[in-house]
């Protein structure tokens, strides 16, 4: 199980979580514009990274909010999580999971 | 090849078992091939069997970046089914389901497949409708599947526990009584050494590093850690893996990874005798020859490559089983693991030929592609060697998710399978 911090509430287990896939999939900002192709993108295709990827989670059993999560796909490791809107570098260095800090 | 028979197996008995050949050849790679297929699973070895056995096309060669079976292939929980909603799915799996019935025979390689019927419990009103939806469309494709009451699910499985205290009772389940197990290693084994005597070429321990393509557009050949190799032509076969590799090839995919994980129990007489499947209660479990309960659990909630899953997922599934059979309360598990499953949006995998001329693609098979593999070989190799879809693979584009004419079994089963 992940001990997965969130940046509101602090590190929980990830049962108090819901995973919510790939982040920074923007919406489109004129949808009627898109074609089959676009929408096919944005809706189905997905970077399905092997490595550092960035995710978005829930918490939805404790403050229900969103937030993004770069975790490391081959071992688990969890990077760093930040908040929506947020860049993951603007996270201060003493609040990132040390090595190690996604235990399994 | 040394064929097996009654009359080889008990020569060799008698001089001690000394004089069998290796199952398979260990080749150098060829500087160029007909065809490629990238995978040493179950599906890749199937392909390049069917491909030399039924397409005539002899100059194959098989890439795995590890051991053949060591994948999936060698991860699963074996169960055999046919018992899909949609049309498109039914025909899929019972093309399957009818070369599984003749299998061992074709390969000359016994895979232990075992019709022991695969009972799907019912624990509540919409189960109920659903599954009886699924036995009448199953009966209209002509494929077998029955409604069991309680008492008779009880008859038929012994262990179950049918009384009314449960949280979710069994309220009764479809069984489809061709449905059954078979050998998974025995499966890659058997192809492995069926595709070798036609002169395929098993290549282990050669991972694919890229996808070279020529001025034209059209797939060249493959770089891998054995050196170059030309292709005609290249099937992707990579299960978890396979956005990694189509993405060699600038392809990107509506795919996911997940862990999917098992586990067995110490092995005891036997106690169980059929396959069990509740997707409510989410418990899948038989018992192999060898007496071990053989149970699946769930994937986990995240992609991942890590073929491990976390522990409160395979606890889920013990709970839902200690339920269904208290009997094996006190039994202890020997072992667990996971497996990388590549899940498409629509949970229906995709057969098809990719916007890049000579390069195939075989993958989305989730949570259930074991019971596919003799099929999925098939039509595989049937859509490489004419360079166009068999009818029963044809709805299984990637386009589909372009066009929205999705073969939804997600919404159908209501699970991952």
């Amino acid at each position: 199980m992940l001990l997965i911090k969130c940046p509101f509430c602090g590190p929980r287990p990830e049962i108090e979580f819901a995973y919510g896939g790939q982040a920074h999939i923007e919406r489109p900002k004129d949808p009627m514009s898109l074609d089959d192709e676009a929408w096919a993108e944005y809706l189905y295709i997905r970077n399905n990274t092997r490595g550092v990827h960035s995710e978005r989670w829930r918490h939805i059993n404790g403050c229900a909010r969103f937030f993004n999560v770069r975790r490391d796909t081959i071992s688990d490791e969890i990077l760093v999580t930040y908040k929506v809107g947020e860049a993951p570098d603007a996270v201060p260095e003493k609040d990132r999971p040390t090595k190690g800090g996604a235990v399994r | 090849m040394k064929r097996f028979s009654a009359i080889s197996v008990v020569r060799e008995a008698l001089r001690g078992n000394s004089a069998w050949p290796r199952q398979w050849r260990s080749p150098e790679p060829k500087p160029r091939y007909d065809v490629v297929i990238v995978g040493g699973g179950g599906h890749g070895l199937a392909t390049a069997f069917y491909l030399a056995d039924r397409y005539g096309v002899r100059n194959v060669a098989v890439l795995e970046k590890g051991w053949i079976g060591g994948g999936n292939t060698g991860r699963n929980t074996t169960i055999i089914r046919s018992n899909y909603l949609f049309d498109e799915s039914a025909r899929m799996y019972e093309h399957a389901l009818k070369l599984w019935e003749g299998l061992s025979r074709q390969l000359n390689y016994n895979v232990m497949y075992s019709a022991r019927g695969v009972l799907m419990l019912a624990h509540n009103i919409h189960d109920v409708q659903s599954f009886k939806r699924h036995v009448h469309a199953n009966r209209l494709n002509g494929i077998d599947n029955e409604w069991l009451s309680p008492q008779e699910c009880k008859e038929y499985c012994p262990p179950l526990n049918v009384g009314g205290e449960m949280r979710y009772p069994i309220l009764g389940g479809a069984l489809q009584r061709r449905g059954g197990t078979a050998r998974h290693d025995a499966v890659a084994w058997g192809y492995a050494r069926a595709a070798d005597a036609l002169g395929v070429d098993i290549i282990e321990n050669c991972e694919v590093t890229g996808i070279r393509r020529a001025v034209s557009g059209g797939v060249e050949g493959l770089e891998t850690t054995r050196g170059f190799i030309r292709a005609g032509k290249v099937g992707v076969v990579a299960a978890g893996n396979t956005s990694v590799v189509m993405n060699m090839a600038g392809v990107r995919l509506p795919l996911e990874s997940f862990p999917l994980q098992a586990l067995v129990s110490e092995p005891v007489k036997p106690a169980f005798p059929c396959v069990v499947m509740s997707n409510t209660i989410h418990a899948y479990i038989s018992q192999s020859d060898k007496g071990e309960m053989v149970i699946g659990a769930g994937t986990d909630a995240y992609t991942s490559y890590s073929q491990r899953g976390a522990l409160h997922i395979a606890n889920h599934t013990l709970d839902a089983i200690c339920e269904l059979a208290p009997m094996f309360r006190r039994l202890r598990m020997l072992r667990n693991w996971g497996g990388v499953v590549d899940v498409t949006p629509d949970r229906s995998p995709i057969v098809a030929k990719t916007s890049v001329p000579g390069l195939y693609l075989n993958c989305g098979w989730g949570t259930g592609g074991f019971k596919a593999t003799p099929g999925s070989g098939d039509l595989f190799a049937f859509t490489i060697a004419k360079d166009e879809a068999h009818p029963i693979n044809a709805p299984f584009t990637i386009e589909r998710f372009r066009e929205g004419v999705m073969i939804d079994e997600a919404a159908a089963a209501a699970v991952a399978h």
